[in-house]
């Protein structure tokens, strides 16, 4: 369309059309087209404005300034804030702490993410056929996802309790023996795991189910023909073609993965245990890291800046790494 | 030939069901494992085998959370935190999903690719800083600080650009420009009653986080009297010896609002994720 017509018809009751003797033209109408081209040009930038204000205050900004604090020796306690480069970096590098951190966040991402998503496949898979009760299934699929971090925390660590556990009681009775989850490196990790797997799993189902709803039929009609099982179908039909949605989650629940926070602070019974990620850290992550450092002992604002500034740069990182490999899977399949 | 064997291929054997079902047991399991602890009295959890039945015990446990920590006041805190955000993230978003999707201006598609690479940066990671800012403000410890870095976000915009692109006829838009219609006017008049369905299922999805929102409220929040539910709850789990009812209790009081919610929406909150999904 172009800009000349609307001003042609001036809709009666317009308030410009009241005010033309105070803009120059015969009747008004260059007012009104400089109204439309202004509205035209300029609502745009106005309608995204407050989005992009307050998401550069609350969000870019202090991504950015969080650089600058962390080459600082920033603390609430004190009134100065000391330039000292890079020291806190160096600091963190040396932290075996630091690196406990990273190995029991990648631990427990790795226990959490990668079984997830397989099973969120099969159950999609099994959700795309014709079955009695679809709406019945799917909700229930998603029923976890509506529970707070804090409750299936909550709830998982009295599932996982150890002298009066419900898992452990069932370890007992099959002859199993009863496990000390909180106290184990590994079985801390799945415990949390298997928190994280629970409440994304459908979520995830339910995103694939999207993305496999947009598979041509016929495909899998003479796969059938030609007698493939459906896990052939699965493996060479359905996850090459959704390789997007697949790369997609990968990299969301990496990021997520990346940032466990709430399960393992609950998971540990009580006092600074809950800082620590149990009493040797054998469950304490990243952002426990961080949290510790930024919000528990002296407010070390500098240090857990570079601390952010590390998982970020270990997000991004791990982020391509998972994008490159998922697509060479998919080419050499 | 080819209808049979359609219908006789997608009839699905009896071992999805038993997957399915089995899937739906370990879904549905742990929440009603908390009503279970949550109505029994604390000295039954340390019987073996566990209990597996409701107890009778609901009500005194009830009131005991809310003798133990301020959790009316929570409630109210997190009712007030979250309708504030959802209000706030689905007009903005609208906005701007309207103006990304419909409307030409200059460097849009660079804007609009610069929300959805935000999406992966997680906010976490500006944590102190944000702190930093709230002190600066004035706002720790105070609703605000929950509420004003949580009024907008990317995953918003970007879904309402989604869907405005395909649910919006352009045709629509150009009609009521020829009628002399300001953008204000077709965004009050075409382009809200279009986004409603989208709208809702943004507002609930966004209603949801923002009531389960833990880290940024534990850390910016002190006082008991200003606690979310969440930060409420975690505080019933701190200390040395953990009475699991009660905890529970709160747990369960915490998520029963939003089960109601899901049990009465979950058909549109499971629309809307689908098609916030990235398709294949």
């Amino acid at each position: 369309m172009t800009t000349t017509r609307p001003a042609a018809t001036v809709p009666p009751g317009a308030p410009s059309t009241g005010t033309p003797g105070r803009h120059r033209g015969p009747q008004g109408t260059s007012w009104q087209q400089r109204r439309y081209r202004w509205d035209v040009k300029g609502t745009p930038y106005l309608y995204i404005a407050p989005f992009f204000i307050l998401f550069a205050v609350f969000g870019l900004f202090p991504l950015g300034y969080t650089a600058w604090v962390s080459l600082h020796d920033w603390s609430l306690l004190s009134d100065e804030q000391t330039f000292v480069g890079l020291a806190n970096y160096r600091e963190l590098l040396t932290d075996a702490y630091f690196w406990n951190a990273l190995r029991n966040t990648i631990s427990i991402l790795i226990l959490g993410t990668v079984p997830q998503l397989f099973f969120a496949l099969i159950i999609a898979h099994l959700l795309t056929m014709r079955l009695r009760g679809q709406t019945f299934f799917r909700l229930g699929m998603l029923l976890p996802n509506v529970a707070s971090v804090v409750a299936v925390a909550v709830i998982f660590s009295q599932l996982f309790g150890r002298d009066f556990g419900l898992i452990n009681w069932v370890l007992e009775s099959i002859g199993v023996g009863r496990i000390d989850w909180q106290a184990g490196t590994a079985s801390s990790h799945i415990a949390i795991a298997v928190m994280i797997a629970w409440k994304w799993t459908g979520y995830n189902a339910l995103i694939y189910l999207a993305a496999m709803q947009a598979v041509p039929r016929d495909l899998y009609e003479s796969a059938t023909l030609d007698g493939a099982s459906w896990w052939r179908q699965l493996t060479s039909i359905t996850i090459p073609m959704i390789r997007p949605t697949i790369i997609f989650t990968v990299i969301i629940s990496t990021i997520y993965g990346l940032q466990i926070f709430a399960e393992p602070q609950l998971f540990a019974g009580g006092g600074q245990d809950t800082i620590t990620g149990g009493s040797s850290r054998q469950f304490q992550t990243l952002t426990l890291y961080l949290y510790e450092h930024g919000f528990n002992r002296g407010f070390q604002f500098g240090y857990a800046s570079a601390t952010a500034w590390v998982m970020f740069g270990i997000i991004v990182v791990v982020a391509a790494a998972n994008y490159l490999l998922v697509r060479r899977i998919r080419s050499s399949a | 030939m080819s209808t049979v064997a359609t219908i006789r291929r997608y009839r699905p054997p009896r071992l999805a069901y038993l997957t399915l079902l089995a899937v739906l047991f370990f879904s549905g399991f742990p929440l009603y494992f908390s009503l279970v602890v949550a109505s029994q009295d604390n000295s039954a959890l340390g019987r073996m085998p566990p209990p597996l039945l409701p107890g009778a015990n609901l009500v005194d446990n009830v009131r005991r959370v809310f003798e133990t920590v301020p959790f009316g006041a929570a409630l109210v805190n997190s009712l007030i935190v979250s309708a504030t955000i959802t209000a706030s993230v689905v007009l903005f978003s609208t906005l701007a999903g309207f103006a990304f999707a419909k409307l030409k201006f200059r460097a849009s598609n660079t804007l609009l690719l610069l929300v959805v690479a935000t999406m992966m940066v997680p906010a976490q990671l500006g944590i102190v800083p944000l702190y930093l800012m709230m002190i600066r403000f004035g706002w720790t410890d105070s609703l605000q600080a929950v509420i004003v870095p949580a009024l907008v976000n990317a995953f918003g915009v970007f879904f309402m650009t989604q869907y405005l692109r395909e649910a919006l006829p352009t045709e629509l838009l150009e009609a009521g420009r020829i009628d002399g219609a300001a953008s204000h006017r077709l965004f009050w008049h075409v382009v809200l009653p279009v986004a409603r369905p989208a709208a809702a299922v943004l507002g609930m999805l966004t209603f949801l986080t923002a009531w389960n929102d833990y880290f940024w409220p534990l850390v910016v929040l002190s006082s008991p009297d200003n606690y979310t539910v969440q930060v409420a709850l975690s505080n019933l789990r701190s200390g040395y010896v953990t009475d699991f009812s009660l905890v529970l209790t709160g747990t369960l009081l915490a998520t029963v609002p939003l089960l109601v919610v899901f049990g009465l929406l979950g058909r549109h909150i499971i629309g809307g994720i689908m098609q916030g999904a990235v398709k294949g």
